[in-house]
């Protein structure tokens, strides 16, 4: 996949605390060492994970990453998502410099644009188009935000898109223009009924930064959606590649299954699951029915404590090892034709250039 | 260490569980409350995440938005479990304090529910945190229906935002009758009766998360309650051995000896797997050392809970629960 130049996108998602991150920068590592022109786009790096890629600032600006191995001619530069920033991008791109600082100056647009509620998912597409429209990398490897469903990476610009877009929002600024004739009256009758309740609940405030917001907004109706649009169907362009992310857990892996689902359902290309920090049991050992009679036997004697730790320690791994077995085949079995790349248990975290190499070369082999 | 009869939380009437992705908090939250039921008090289980976690959890049908019973605690008592959603949340707040009926579901349609719930900023958060502090406070005949709340609360990236309903909402309805609501709730979430507890691995990832959430609590005035270290692993080797361990230096003779006492082969293959095995083992626990350490030094209450094997069941839970409850935490 690395390898294959029709390539270009590699959007890394999964539930949260699985790895998404590490995998991402991982995968673009080893692209980048393998000659291709690499940018990676994470969202919420961990403090020392960001450190060794060089990331220190929140500017939205790819900066290459040193100490990468350049010599077969790639290169990787990395950036972390400022939202704020990038909302604020849109906003000036599509409207006059006036209406810009009217936007960016309203509160509730300040609300909107800072929030987490599916503007991270929809400024990550955004950024992604972006890149891929600059054309100046040959791969481009997106992590995705840390949602409360790893499938809000897909219906959260959507379902913002569509708002910011929505007849909701044209109510509010016009309800004259709302839709055809016939719904007119009904339209103002509720357009009455939703300014009183709002006002009611909200205060007469919340309502009038709506409305002004959404008035300035007006010469970019369309926008949105369209964006939103144009970059999930970049999504399911066969240059795309998805890699799902997960743990041996039930949870993470019900997640992927989710997500896998859905992928298909939508037409979108998946790559393969990466099933991470999985206990391995090691070849040629003693096995762990022979290994818990071996500590029964053990147990009542005073001697051979050192051999009857041991013989625990490498119990429990086996223990692990088969539950993680059992789930990863629980996994393949509903989805026979996922490719499953495991990347066994480490004892630390990664943080340096070292380690991500080490994971690319795990998830490769 | 604390005393066995000593109890941390007397009263904490809404515990808040949170933790980073993977540490188990769902489960910790579940056996929280099966320790503060025990003896015949009745707790609620809340969750906000529209996951059906604890519905996966007590092995029971997905939870509607109303409180079922769970599970009975040891030597009585009673745990509730509720699966709120925010959509449902609005229109019941809707209707509670507005007495819409019919307009409401107008609303519904036009989309204002869904802007409220899934777009508005903070607003979905409000209302998820707005009706947990409804259960919280609500009473029967002059009591509490509920001794205590808890609450499989977001994770720790988000979880100030979560509970900060005030600041959530000030950008965006600075009077009005939601304002009020977001100050009543955020009231009793900055008062001692809530704890925020925090679940983490003795990992680098979870605990640094743990720290920062446990630093950003205190600064919105949020208070923090334990840390609950979860999957603890046992104590297999003397210190001397893990010493040894750590640099491959095991005695083989030992081992040998060993393994044919108890009965096993004691080939060549099988000693050295056991001592590479040992130098990672030896490698976690001087890690996990490290991370305890830091955790200590955030100056909570510290709760163990062990690694459960066979993975969690209701027998676990009541395991995990007792453990929680012989560690002070109820």
């Amino acid at each position: 996949m690395l390898g294959d130049p029709r390539i270009r996108i590699v959007v890394t998602c999964g539930s949260g605390g699985v790895g998404k991150t590490t995998t991402a920068a991982a995968l673009a590592v080893r692209a980048a060492e393998q000659g291709r022109r690499t940018v990676v786009l994470t969202i919420d790096p961990a403090r020392r994970l960001a450190n060794s890629m060089g990331l220190t600032e929140l500017d939205n600006t790819p900066r290459e990453v040193n100490g990468v191995d350049v010599s077969a001619g790639g290169r990787l530069d990395a950036m972390m998502l400022d939202m704020k920033r990038t909302f604020d991008e849109v906003v000036e791109s599509h409207a006059t410099p006036e209406r810009a600082r009217q936007i960016l100056a309203n509160p509730f647009y300040q609300a909107l644009s800072s929030s987490f509620a599916g503007t991270q998912e929809y400024m990550a597409m955004e950024k992604l188009g972006q890149l891929r429209q600059r054309d100046d990398w040959d791969l481009i490897v997106v992590d995705t935000p840390p949602s409360r469903s790893a499938l809000d990476f897909l219906d959260a610009p959507e379902r913002l898109g569509s708002f910011l877009d929505g007849r909701l929002i044209r109510l509010l600024s016009a309800p004259a223009r709302a839709g055809g004739r016939a719904y007119l009256r009904v339209f103002s009758v509720g357009m009455s009924m939703l300014t009183s309740v709002a006002t009611r609940i909200l205060g007469g405030e919340l309502l009038r930064d709506v409305q002004t917001f959404v008035s300035a907004l007006d010469t970019m109706f369309g926008g949105f959606r369209e964006r939103a649009d144009e970059t999930y169907a970049l999504l399911k362009r066969p240059e795309t590649a998805f890699v799902v992310v997960a743990i041996p857990q039930p949870d993470a892996l019900r997640e992927a299954s989710y997500f896998v689902e859905r992928l298909e359902a939508d037409g979108m290309p998946l790559s393969g699951l990466v099933l991470n920090r999985v206990h391995a049991s090691g070849a040629g050992g003693i096995s762990e029915d022979e290994t818990r009679a071996g500590v029964e036997r053990l147990a009542s004697r005073r001697e051979h404590r050192l051999t009857a730790g041991l013989l625990r320690i490498h119990a429990e791994r086996l223990t692990l090892a088969g539950q993680d077995q059992r789930l990863a085949e629980r996994f393949t079995a509903a989805h026979p034709l996922v490719p499953v790349a495991r990347v066994p248990a480490l004892a630390g975290d990664i943080h340096d250039l070292a380690g991500l190499r080490h994971m690319g070369q795990l998830l490769i082999d | 260490m604390v005393s066995m009869d000593e109890r941390h939380w007397e009263g904490v009437r809404l515990h808040v569980v949170t933790g980073k992705g993977g540490t188990g908090k769902t489960t910790v939250a579940a056996a929280l409350a099966l320790a503060l039921a025990a003896g015949g008090r009745k707790v609620l289980l809340v969750e906000v995440e529209e996951r059906q976690g604890l519905a996966q959890l007590f092995d029971v049908p997905p939870l509607p938005y109303d409180e079922r019973k769970l599970a009975v605690a040891p030597s009585g008592g009673d745990v509730y479990g509720l699966a709120v959603d925010a959509h449902a949340a609005m229109n019941e707040y809707l209707e509670m304090y507005y007495h819409l009926g019919r307009a409401g579901r107008v609303l519904d349609r036009m989309g204002v529910i869904d802007f409220a719930t899934t777009i508005a900023p903070g607003l979905r958060d409000v209302l998820l945190t707005g009706k947990t502090y409804e259960v919280a406070r609500r009473t029967a005949g002059g009591h509490p229906v509920y001794d205590a709340v808890v609450l499989d609360a977001p994770p720790t990236g988000r979880i100030t935002r979560f509970l900060n309903v005030t600041a959530a909402v000030s950008s965006l309805a600075r009077v009005g009758p939601v304002n009020r609501h977001a100050r009543l709730t955020m009231d009793l979430i900055r008062s001692p009766q809530t704890a925020v507890h925090v679940v983490t691995l003795l990992e680098e990832m979870p605990v640094q998360e743990t720290l920062d959430s446990i630093d950003d609590l205190r600064n919105a005035a949020i208070p923090v309650g334990a840390v609950v270290v979860n999957q603890v692993r046992e104590q297999y080797l003397t210190n001397r051995d893990l010493l040894a361990a750590r640099k491959a230096r095991l005695d083989r003779d030992t081992i040998r000896t060993g393994l044919a006492a108890a009965g096993l082969p004691a080939t060549d293959t099988a000693v050295e797997q056991l001592v590479i095995e040992a130098a990672e083992h030896a490698e976690r626990v001087d890690l996990e050392a490290e991370q305890r350490a830091l955790i200590d030094k955030a100056g909570r209450p510290v709760y163990q809970l062990p690694r459960v094997a066979a993975g969690i069941d209701l027998t676990a839970l009541y395991e995990l629960a007792e453990a929680l409850a012989g560690q002070g935490a109820a």
